[in-house]
């Protein structure tokens, strides 16, 4: 017995590999000194709080304050919403974070031909100011933070809810939040556009300005990985397109005439957590670095917080499965603990049923319960950067820093992002990647528990939450009766403002937008409106 | 007569979530079939107008949103009106246990969950598409 151990040793016998990471890096045996000899602690990693802020952005980290317990929600009517939202803000959580449905996300009202079948389905239905003023019934908005989760029409949804904030007396410049406002990932990854790339960038562009201005604490782009992960990327290519579509973001604004300075603090970011756990805790300790380098570097900013990254964090809805469903809560709490150990300002969790339908109200819960028991009983909030100068982590995170330096070269020498994208290459990457992964997974190279090993051939069924097939009928009949009521004097003139300025060059959208907004105007309106001067994309099959 | 199955993988629907559509596509290429890709958010007519135009022998819907039963019901319903009705039409997606005898019931052949290898599901196709 003791003889076989000592020849199992001295012969290194190993299990059949590969040892690679999920997105398919090959691990060594063991880590050591030598693998971080050239590591300068001053310059490449500092204390947390310090550059490169490697190890953090704050001196105390979690000490200071927990993450931000952000749960997505958002579905039925906005009155349903409206009622998860008390829910789970008496349960705990911190701040709201809204899931739009479908046709919201693609410029359309709910009474539209195209919205058939998927009103109040994978979000919250809002058509005009009047729904905006229902989901937010009984929260301040000038004491809680909001993350809305809109791209293509994010000027109309934030003006919403600006609007919303006015006329609850609450100061502009006291409102806390973020828009998504992330096209370029949707060009790349999850494809909710409207709009062709010129438009829409000029959008983003006047979203910074109006914010830097008026709207002075909103983040008003939240840059993201999150989808491009889920469209099956791997770690590094989630890293490198989302670090590259800032800077595609900021060459955008600079080129328009904004200092780097006068937005970039209101830049935030958005990643996803998967299943492996040292992998994505080298991706966050990166970015932090590499966004440093490029706001210190590439575009010289005076503003120290210009140069600070700070990221919300998804657990990753496509490691999820839907058979042993329970399981998903063992996965969702590993990839909570990467986003905590990796420095997340904020975190979402997925609920387990999730590969199975919108969560119910229990299954949402555990979810939020997990965050809380990480943050409260774990122990992992003691001290910043735990993992900070592990040979493994450091190295991890010198390879995934050096990964995305080379994607960075392509891209610049591509003409960058909007460039790459008209060219397919982010998209042909991210395809590639989801292919192999698929297919290490039918060769049982990659194991899922429960789907390709230790299969059960019965599961009782668990319960999933149905979308009244009522909705659509409620929110039609609002939207009719709210296009009988209001001054359509008003909004007749308003679209036609809003027309006049999106035809003339360099005149910021807001302004008109809000007062489309404030006039009741639907989204559906507004965005047909600005289809008619801006176009549609299609996208090429790559 | 062409000697390979001709599938068009289409996405119905609002959703831009094409990663299955897209891996399944490839997979029946590497398979040998011929595929159309239509691109997302096609209406029902779009696909079942594709279905024609291509001489399909197969129709793989990907739908990610939950309007499957809106949808599919309403293809299968031009398929029919189209006399379609020898082209197998297999759905893939989110789609939920007690959905699938109502997908049947009208018409749909098979329909894959999360989790379904695309082994299968090329193997299905195979088996059980009747080749024009």
């Amino acid at each position: 017995m003791a003889k076989d151990v000592s020849d199992r040793v001295g012969k290194g016998v190993e299990r059949t590999g590969p040892f690679t990471t999920v997105s398919g890096v090959p691990i060594e045996r063991l880590y050591t000194p030598e693998d971080i000899a050239d590591l300068d602690y001053e310059k490449e990693l500092g204390d947390p709080g310090q550059p490169p802020y490697t190890r953090g952005i704050y001196p105390t980290m979690y000490r200071g304050k927990h993450w931000t317990m952000r749960q997505f929600s958002g579905f039925g009517t906005a009155a349903d919403t409206n009622e998860r939202f008390h829910y789970l803000l008496k349960h705990g959580q911190d701040g709201l974070s809204v899931a739009f449905h479908l046709p919201t996300l693609m410029g359309l009202d709910s009474d539209d031909a195209m919205s058939e079948g998927e009103v109040g389905k994978c979000g919250v239905a809002i058509d005009s100011l009047a729904d905006m003023e229902t989901l937010f019934k009984g929260l301040p908005l000038d004491k809680i933070s909001t993350s809305m989760t809109t791209n293509a029409p994010a000027t109309i949804l934030w003006s919403m809810y600006l609007v919303v904030a006015e006329k609850q007396g609450a100061d502009w410049k006291k409102l806390r939040g973020t828009i998504q406002n992330d096209i370029l990932k949707e060009y790349i990854a999850q494809k909710t556009y409207i709009f062709p790339p010129r438009p829409s960038m000029k959008l983003i562009v006047d979203t910074f300005e109006f914010g830097s201005r008026h709207v002075p604490q909103w983040n008003t782009i939240s840059i993201s990985g999150y989808h491009i992960r889920e469209a099956g990327s791997t770690a590094l290519q989630e890293l490198a397109f989302t670090l590259y579509d800032g800077i595609e973001y900021i060459e955008w604004a600079r080129r328009s005439g904004l200092d780097v300075d006068e937005f970039a603090p209101r830049l935030s970011f958005f990643f996803n957590a998967h299943n492996d756990l040292f992998e994505e805790i080298a991706k966050y300790r990166a970015a932090r670095k590499i966004w440093y380098k490029i706001m210190t570097e590439r575009f010289h900013c005076r503003n120290p917080r210009s140069a600070i990254l700070r990221f919300h964090t998804q657990t990753a809805g496509c490691s999820l499965t839907a058979q042993q469903p329970y399981n998903n809560i063992v996965r969702t709490a590993i990839q909570a603990l990467a986003a905590v150990l990796g420095g997340t300002q904020s975190l979402h969790t997925n609920s387990l049923d999730e590969t199975l339908a919108l969560p119910t109200e229990h299954a949402a819960r555990i979810a939020l319960r997990t965050q809380q028991i990480l943050a409260h009983e774990s122990g992992i909030t003691n001290t910043a950067d735990p993992l900070g100068g592990s040979y493994f982590v450091e190295r991890l995170t010198l390879d995934m820093e050096k990964g995305c330096w080379d994607y960075f070269d392509r891209l610049d020498a591509m003409g960058g992002m909007v460039a790459a994208i008209e060219q397919g290459f982010p998209q042909r990457e991210i395809h590639d990647a989801s292919y192999d992964y698929q297919k290490a997974i039918e060769r049982k190279e990659k194991i899922i528990v429960g789907v390709n090993e230790f299969v059960m051939d019965e599961e009782p069924p668990i319960d999933t939450l149905l979308i009244d097939e009522s909705v659509t009928g409620r929110q039609v009949e609002q939207l009719r009766k709210l296009r009988e009521t209001r001054d359509n004097g008003r909004v007749r003139q308003t679209l036609e403002a809003l027309r006049e300025a999106a035809a003339t060059h360099n005149v910021n959208m807001m302004p008109s937008i809000l007062d489309c907004v404030r006039a009741y105007t639907t989204l559906g309106e507004i965005c047909a409106s600005l289809r008619s001067v801006y176009g549609v994309y299609e996208e090429p099959i790559f | 007569m062409s000697e390979k199955i001709r599938v068009i993988v289409a996405k119905p629907g609002l959703d831009g979530h094409d990663r299955g559509a897209k891996v399944i596509a490839r997979a029946f290429r590497d398979a040998g079939f011929e595929v159309i890709y239509t691109g997302l958010r096609q209406t029902p007519e779009q696909v079942v107008h594709a279905a024609l135009q291509e001489d399909a022998d197969v129709v793989g819907l990907s739908v990610l949103s939950g309007a499957h039963m809106t949808l599919c019901p309403r293809i299968m319903d031009l398929m029919k009106k189209e006399r379609l009705d020898d082209v197998m039409v297999v759905v893939g997606g989110i789609i939920p246990d007690q959905d699938i005898p109502k997908l049947k019931e009208c018409g749909v052949a098979e329909v894959f969950q999360p989790g379904a290898s695309t082994e299968d599901i090329v193997a299905y196709v195979r088996q059980n598409v009747r080749k024009k």
